[in-house]
């Protein structure tokens, strides 16, 4: 269990726990971020910037603090 | 007359449809949550008139963004007819929840899966019978952008609003609790009917995201394809306008001077250096503006911005802002108005009421027109482009200042999470579409602003009766004399006051006014100019411009938007605060160097 911004580009996951309040998991629901997803990373935005996942057919991008709520197991 | 509703998620060619069905001109963008205003058409369907309302793209009908909350609003309080539900069909995996929300609500609905092209190429098969009979709903497949399934599509929302009875749904906010039963229901609907392949095939997006989102290029690269856009906006543009202006002086010469030859010399004054010489000195930059816009839009509708989002967050985070405020800015560069109403799709206050305040001192395509007739006029032609991009980048420096001097007073609390859609290119419709939009649009300003202003400017430069044209003793040169303790500093003259006095209401005045106050136009306007003012004055000049306040339109949005008078006077007291300081800054430096 490690969270989502502990990956390596390239690197496959599964959902396993997201710590967010309800606007936040609701939100992250509606563009796939489900626990039980699969989830892949693709590359880290330079200079702490975002990080670019994918999950399924659609492309995310998102913030390393919202990243550290999710955690994911390989 | 009965209503259809086109709810959809963003990026699923909700507005191309809107587009293709009714034949107006909605804006189409690649941007989540672009189509802002509820654009409503009638058109005939089946025999009778329909009325069709086209709402914000969203993710989810209990979302807590401004657009998902206008949705709900609309569908609790309005009596529809017929929701037609558009989901993106490659992405349907994860976008059939919102059709199931919208039909446990217990509204009429019909499903259009839109890009079915997109889909099948990515080796995403739809059933649409089985998926019909899954979901209790017709189902079309379609592709908005090429045209193809629309016929068929429409005769199913033809057939489906024969048979539909309006519903006002009350216990709306009881039955969207059932969200766990959509997500099973979901995996249902999509295990009986969708059939996905386990890899994708290698994608070309992925390739070109290789390239724009490396780490080290990507962000050179992203300036470099905008500056690419600008050189060829001014590359094609500037033979058009040279030919414009060739024609307008034709027509002058041919038709209007014999026409007022034996007209009173006010009239004749009035008429040819007055409104003609102050609209055809505006008129001329129409091909440059509708080019830029075309550019942009290509751009835009690319998927290219969500990519500058990503590139730009970092540095944006630093600022209380986030990579969409960056790329609202950039919208600005085209018009501030849109931009401002575009922050809608940011859920924190803080967030977007400091986005609102940086989208003012982006650099927009009227202001460009005086900058590129200004330069034009005063500096050598290897210097110009120069002198443009310099204003750009002071665009971008009043922004940061801005930022910075007012990120703790709206605080930024905003995840920033956001899709990232496939690259896509518009098609030859959607452009012919934009272009005949701004057009409209720019006629529409014309008549509104720019007329009435040149009047106003010519009457206050030949008034009183008696005053020499232009002079000190005309109500205009007064209003100079009153500004100068404050203008004389940046090294702005009596007579360009008037101008900037109504540059207040719309930049395109202010080139008309040059027109007006000088009683010149064209090449004649541009020689009277250099031989008045230095390069440090139109740069002082320039800079105040750009900064001191869009126009009339856009502090009425921001009014309007921040649902506050109090904030749009703080926008427009700062703007110009920080011009006057950057302008005086500038002059003064400048002078005491010796320039």
């Amino acid at each position: 269990m490690i969270p989502l911004h502990d990956l390596t580009p390239g690197d496959d996951a599964t959902v396993a726990a997201i710590h967010a309040d309800t606007a936040l998991r609701s939100r992250l629901a509606a563009l796939g971020i489900r626990i039980g997803q699969r989830v892949r990373l693709i590359r880290k935005g330079v200079l702490a910037g975002p990080l670019h996942v994918r999950l399924g057919t659609t492309d995310v991008i998102l913030r390393r603090r919202q990243a550290s709520q999710i955690t994911v197991t390989r | 007359m009965k209503r259809i509703a086109l709810v959809g998620m963003p990026n699923t060619g909700k507005s191309t449809l809107f587009n293709r069905v009714t034949g107006a001109s909605a804006r189409v963008g690649n941007w989540p949550g672009i189509t802002v205003d509820l654009l409503a058409t009638r058109i005939l369907l089946g025999g009778d008139m329909v009325e069709v309302v086209d709402l914000p793209g969203i993710y989810d009908l209990h979302g807590f963004s401004e657009d998902e909350r206008v949705v709900r609003r609309f569908i609790e309080h309005t009596s529809v007819d017929l929701v037609a539900i558009i989901l993106n069909a490659a992405q349907i995996d994860r976008q059939l929840a919102l059709a199931l929300q919208l039909r446990e609500l217990g509204l009429p609905c019909a499903l259009l899966l839109n890009m079915a092209d997109e889909a099948r190429q990515l080796g995403i098969s739809i059933d649409a019978a089985v998926m019909a009979r899954e979901l209790a709903m017709p189902v079309a497949l379609l592709s908005a952008k090429h045209g193809h399934g629309c016929g068929e599509a429409m005769a199913m929302l033809t057939h489906e609003l024969a048979r539909a009875k309006p519903v006002a749904p009350d216990m709306l906010r009881v039955q969207l609790a059932a969200d766990d039963r959509i997500d099973a229901a979901a995996e249902a609907v999509l295990s009986a009917a969708v059939d996905i392949p386990a890899r994708l095939p290698a994608q070309i997006t992925d390739r070109i995201d290789r390239v724009l989102l490396h780490p080290g290029l990507g962000l050179p690269l992203f300036f470099a394809v905008m500056l690419a856009v600008f050189q060829g906006v001014f590359w094609l543009g500037e033979p058009m306008q040279d030919a414009l202006e060739r024609g307008f002086d034709f027509i002058r010469a041919a038709a209007l001077v014999p026409l007022f030859s034996g007209a009173p010399a006010w009239l004749r004054g009035f008429a040819l250096d007055g409104v003609w010489a102050g609209v055809v000195t505006v008129a001329a930059f129409v091909p440059l503006i509708i080019l830029f816009f075309l550019f942009m839009a290509v751009v835009e509708d690319s998927g290219y911005l969500s990519r500058a989002a990503f590139l730009t967050d970092a540095l944006m985070a630093k600022l209380g802002l986030d990579g969409r405020s960056f790329v609202m800015m950039l919208m600005g560069f085209g018009c501030n108005v849109p931009a401002a109403m575009g922050t809608r799709i940011m859920r924190s206050r803080g967030l977007r009421l400091l986005t609102m305040l940086i989208i003012p001192v982006s650099l927009c395509s009227a202001r460009l027109q005086v900058f590129l007739f200004l330069t034009a006029a005063i500096f050598s032609a290897r210097a110009a482009p120069l002198v443009i991009f310099s204003l750009y980048v002071m665009s971008f420096v009043a922004a940061l200042v801005t930022a910075v001097a007012f990120k703790g007073r709206f605080r930024n609390d905003e995840p920033f999470v956001l899709e990232l859609p496939p690259y896509r290119f518009p098609t030859l419709r959607q452009i012919g579409l934009r272009a005949w939009h701004e057009v409209r649009h720019f006629l529409h300003r014309a008549t509104k602003f720019i007329v009435g202003g040149v009047i106003l400017i010519w009457l206050l430069t030949h008034l009183p009766a008696g005053a020499a044209a232009g002079g000190p003793d005309t109500f205009a040169g007064m209003l100079g004399r009153l500004f100068q303790p404050v203008l004389a500093p940046i090294g702005i003259d009596e007579r360009l006051t008037v101008a900037l006095i109504f540059g207040f209401v719309a930049k395109e005045v202010l080139i008309g006014a040059f027109a007006v106050i000088f009683g010149l136009e064209g090449q004649a306007l541009a020689t009277d100019l250099a031989g008045r003012m230095d390069w440090v004055q139109a740069y002082s000049f320039m800079l105040f411009t750009l900064i001191y306040t869009p126009c009339l339109s856009t502090i009425a949005t921001l009014r309007a938007e921040a649902k506050s008078s109090a904030y749009a006077t703080l926008s427009v007291a700062w703007s110009v605060l920080l011009a006057w300081l950057a302008s005086f800054a500038f002059y003064q430096t400048a002078r005491h160097l010796g320039y």
